[in-house]
């Protein structure tokens, strides 16, 4: 199958492709990597008629460290994000949960900023950045603006950008303390999308979870926060019982659908097993 | 129309392009790569595997106007020499032949060029490492059991070690 025919830009500047999505109104679309783009313009189900493609902006690309957070450039590939040194230091929840995306050759190509701008539900990296608080930081006709991660996924594949908006990079802060990250995924086949995920990042003090961060892939239009079994660990003895035991109430408040991969119940099961599994991988406990 | 310089196996081209064409369809079509297959047409099998600046792409995932001014490798140009016939296979496609890493021969061109990529970054991947790094390309018929032998003594050979010595599989003429 080949896309409609479109109009192609390539702007070498933010303030470009500002230019190029106004003049190219409602149905201007932009491309990053394109691995969710352009599959579902070849198969008609998305045709806009100019695409903006923004891999030539070189300002979009890179990891650098800003004061207390670290900055991922929106077109920062997936493979430069797993072997960038920054993040392996300050949030190797991202480089974990981004191994798992697609095949090395979709890594290639596709992007931080594409997969959150995409905010496709079964996506792995929504639930990371809602885990890690990021923060999205929007250009616009009308200047900057950033939107914390909470505000960000507004729906199933809807995010607070606006039609003429671009996604120009994504600040995580950096966590103090003894923290543990881990991401815990089930599908079925290699290659395949999240059936359900859980991001956890969890911080030990003498022998305590002082704090723990959970968010959670696939349990419903947009990631979530497994908010009540936060509440759960906070402050409790970093042992198995008591994670199973806040682990039980992962699916509370979740909104998972029913497919052809799982029905809703299978997916809230999942969500309290992957969420036991991944906290005690983070607290530094066997699984 | 939109003008592309591509350098594609060695040779420098220009040409006109519709922006919605596919980069292996330019491949193919106008520059007769035809090495270069289209399995799934869905972004999942990796059939059309080519590098693209050096690293492998699914090359029906790619526009051909995103590959202007960048250098493709196809799997017709990986071999030593000008259309060698003789031989000079890359030590990859070598052991590809000598494992019998292929039945049908179809997700071949992708899985050598996946392999590639995959040896380039781990010269020496475990059976589990190759497994996970040609997760982006499928293969109907062999179960992947000879594939992974393949990658496995192609990578012997491409760092220098003694490649291990084929196994007698009693698949190979």
């Amino acid at each position: 199958m080949i896309p409609a025919p479109f109009d192609y830009v390539r702007p070498a500047t933010v303030d470009e492709a500002l230019r190029a999505l106004a003049d190219g109104g409602e149905d201007a679309k932009i491309l990053a990597g394109g691995q969710s783009l352009i599959p579902v313009m070849r198969l008609r189900l998305a045709a806009p008629s100019v695409v903006v493609d923004l891999t030539r902006v070189a300002e979009l690309r890179g990891v650098r460290e800003d004061g207390d957070a670290l900055v991922i450039g929106a077109m920062t590939t997936h493979s430069d994000v797993v072997s960038d040194p920054l993040i392996a230091q300050h949030a190797p929840l991202i480089a974990q949960a981004t191994e798992t995306v697609a095949d090395r050759q979709v890594r290639h190509r596709g992007t931080f900023g594409g997969a959150l701008a995409h905010a496709d539900p079964a996506g792995d990296l929504p639930a990371v950045a809602l885990a890690l608080d990021a923060e999205f930081v929007i250009a616009g006709p009308a200047g900057r603006r950033t939107v914390p991660a909470r505000e960000f996924f507004v729906d199933y594949l809807t995010t607070a950008l606006a039609e003429d908006e671009i996604l120009v990079e994504i600040r995580v802060p950096k966590l103090a303390g003894q923290w543990g990250m881990h991401y815990e995924k089930f599908n079925r086949v290699a290659q395949a999308w999240s059936i359900v995920a859980v991001a956890a990042a969890v911080r030990r003090e003498d022998g305590h979870i002082a704090e723990a961060r959970i968010g959670l892939t696939n349990m419903g239009p947009t990631p979530l926060r497994a908010t009540a079994t936060e509440q759960a660990l906070a402050g409790v003895a970093a042992g198995a019982d008591a994670i199973a035991g806040a682990a039980a109430h992962a699916a509370e408040g979740t909104a998972p659908s029913d497919d052809l991969n799982a029905k809703a119940d299978y997916r809230e099961h999942l969500a309290r097993v992957l969420t036991r599994r991944a906290v005690a991988a983070a607290a530094g406990l066997p699984a | 129309m939109t003008q592309i310089s591509v350098r594609v196996d060695g040779a420098s081209y220009t040409d006109d392009v519709e922006p919605r064409t596919l980069l292996v369809h330019y491949l193919r079509e106008h520059l007769g790569k035809v090495g270069t297959v289209v399995g799934c047409d869905t972004s999942n099998c990796g059939a059309c595997t080519v590098h693209l600046d050096g690293e492998a792409v699914k090359s029906c995932t790619v526009l051909a106007v995103q590959a202007d001014g960048s250098e493709v490798t196809t799997i017709e140009g990986i071999s030593g020499g000008d259309g060698a016939q003789d031989g000079s296979l890359h030590p990859m496609q070598k052991a590809f032949h000598e494992m019998h890493g292929l039945q049908c021969g179809y997700c071949t061109p992708g899985m050598i060029m996946a392999s590639i990529d995959l040896v380039a970054d781990n010269p020496d991947p475990s059976e589990h490492e190759v497994r996970e790094g040609i997760e982006g390309n499928l293969c109907r018929c062999t179960g992947y059991q000879n594939i992974v032998r393949a990658v496995q003594q192609a990578a012997a050979e491409m760092r220098g070690s003694a490649p291990a010595a084929p196994d007698t599989l009693g698949a190979q003429a």
